[in-house]
């Protein structure tokens, strides 16, 4: 199928809100849109960052799981409490394959679940002695963790215990941070709020801990790596591609990052932001309190890998701009061969795509440098600075959806066919059965790393083997088969 | 009354960044901007109008200040 005008789309969309009643369907509207490229401004086209409907199939997450999954759970030298009932810390625990080195429940702690387990008499009495009992217990079974945060589930704010008083008390006895996070999962609309708390929880926490310390020895060169949750080694390949060009990657965060690295984060030169949507808050306070510059970059492909480089050298002298041609220039034959190969097996194939809050937009360049065409795209926990930045990364006519249901997504697939999806864990099987297939695009279906040029050779392979595989062309059960289908293996085979 | 943070982006214009309202426009004009100081009423791109009371001197930009809805 080709690919489909303004009208058609716009019909399209018309056609799948029709059978909600007539409140639902006004909301759903604003949500989905055609993409046009001339329109500067996203909030004139799609609306997002709103509660989603009740009723409908939502795959956003909470506040929670904003801050203790993805911004505070992956900094490894830190305990993370969960403080509340088990099962948040239970089903949120190494899910997401932030990877890290170290001795797991010696000096590192990325893989633990720590949870305060909340019972009927936590919620009557209150959960503080709890809480400061287990920070007591969690000091003397792993005296080597830098520090410890509170990650409040729901009940906490609930019943309205004092977290950030036994937090204070107990920093001031374990001479650690003891970080409270009121990441309540009932605030806000989705995970994105969580990002948002964890963030300033850090800004008040974190950040100014080592102000007016010299004794750190600054470089000219010195940068910090900010949203990249080394989910796969995502952060290890884009961080050899910074120290060839002669950086010194002073922080990570927060995939394999420690607190340290983070306390050391103003004092660098330059912010690299590669999730905008979880971690601009932060970057945009270090701007303004230390006069850190930050620049969004992208390492997703070799065309937004070598654009990325050249933005982050525009910052520095001519030493690492010429390094940065350098770089660029020692991994040109490696991507073209990666290119030549995989490029005509997927040639033309159409992507849908449905991911979290930056993917969206940034894996794009990436199938375009396998020929591939993005046909529809959409966030779950996205703001409208997102889907500024998406327009002009998306073709015309093509489709836009926030916050989009279950319902929503199968119908769009089903009428635009695409050759690949990718989404979450939720969407996989029932795509998977639809017989599209489907790569999963928040943890990278257990592949990765995807960032950089080594990552984008993973990269290749498993859409290669994902599309190309031979079990699509057996989805229909022998004896449904035509008899000319049946023919044709015979006599391939004779 | 926002709190609302003024940065330069990368063209050199001046963003008006509200984080609670999920805002970042570019700014088109404003009243009183010179050595001596800055502020006044102060127009977005999208046609919006809010207003400060004229700082003196100018503040160095990025930073975050209280701004009034014009409006009124």
């Amino acid at each position: 199928m080709s690919a489909l005008t303004r009208e058609e789309t716009q019909a399209l969309i018309q056609e799948v809100l029709e059978v909600y009643p007539e409140k639902a369907k006004k909301d759903r509207a604003k949500h989905l849109a055609v993409n046009d490229q001339s329109v500067e401004q996203s909030k004139k086209c799609i609306t997002s960052n709103r509660k989603s409907l009740p009723g409908v199939m939502t795959v956003r997450g909470c506040a929670y799981a904003g801050s203790k999954g993805v911004v505070w759970g992956p900094i490894k030298d830190m305990i993370h409490i969960s403080h509340g009932p088990v099962g948040c810390g239970a089903y949120s625990r190494a899910g997401r394959r932030n990877y890290y080195v170290g001795h797991t429940g010696v000096n590192t702690f990325g893989t633990m679940n720590f949870t305060s387990d909340f019972q009927e008499k936590d919620i009557v009495f209150g959960g503080d002695k709890k809480l400061d009992k287990l920070i007591t217990e969690i000091e003397g079974l792993f005296p080597l963790s830098k520090g410890i945060s509170i990650q409040s589930e729901c009940p906490i704010g609930l019943i309205g215990d004092d977290i950030e008083a036994v937090a204070k008390k107990q920093s001031k006895a374990l001479d650690k941070p003891v970080v409270p996070v009121r990441c309540e999962g009932f605030r806000g609309v989705s995970q994105s709020l969580g990002h948002h708390i964890a963030n300033d929880a850090i800004r008040d926490w974190v950040i100014g801990n080592r102000d007016g310390d010299e004794s750190f020895q600054v470089g000219p060169y010195d940068v910090a790596v900010i949203g990249d949750y080394n989910i796969g080694g995502d952060a290890w390949s884009s961080r050899i591609l910074l120290e060839e060009m002669g950086l010194r990657v002073v922080a990570q965060w927060s995939g394999d990052g420690t607190l340290s690295e983070m306390e050391l984060t103003p004092k660098v030169k330059l912010n690299l932001i590669h999730c905008y949507r979880s971690m601009n808050y932060i970057s945009r306070h270090m701007e303004e309190k230390y006069g850190v510059p930050w620049m969004e970059y992208n390492f997703f492909g070799p065309t937004k890998i070598a654009e990325s480089l050249r933005k982050i050298a525009g910052f520095f002298d001519e030493t690492i701009q010429a390094n940065a041609e350098t770089v660029i220039a020692k991994y040109t034959a490696e991507y073209e061969a990666i290119i030549a190969k995989y490029r005509p097996r997927l040639e033309g194939k159409k992507v849908m795509l449905y991911v979290g809050g930056l993917r969206p937009r940034h894996v794009i360049g990436a199938y375009e440098d396998l020929g591939m065409e993005v046909v529809g795209t959409g966030y779950e926990f996205a703001h409208n600075d997102d889907y500024d930045r998406t327009i002009k990364e998306m073709g015309n006519a093509t489709l836009l959806y926030d916050d989009i249901t279950g319902y929503e997504f199968e119908e769009f697939v089903k009428k635009v066919k695409p050759d690949l999806i990718g989404s979450g864990i939720k969407e996989k099987y029932i795509f998977q059965k639809m017989g599209i297939p489907f790569r999963q695009m928040h943890s990278w279906d257990y592949s990765g790393p995807y960032h950089g040029y080594d990552g984008f050779a993973i990269f290749a392979r498993d859409m290669d083997m994902t599309i190309n595989n031979p079990c699509w062309k057996q989805m229909q059960a022998p004896w449904q088969q035509s008899a000319e289908q049946e023919a044709a293996p015979l006599a391939a085979s004779a | 009354m926002p709190n609302v943070m003024i940065r330069k982006n990368d063209a050199g214009d001046l963003l008006f960044y509200v984080a609670k309202k999920d805002m970042e426009e570019t700014i088109a004009s404003v009243e009183l901007d010179d050595a001596e100081q800055w502020g006044g009423e102060v127009e977005l791109t999208d046609g919006s109008r809010w207003y400060i009371d004229p700082i003196s001197p100018p503040p160095a930009f990025p930073t975050t200040l209280r701004f009034k809805r014009g409006d009124d």
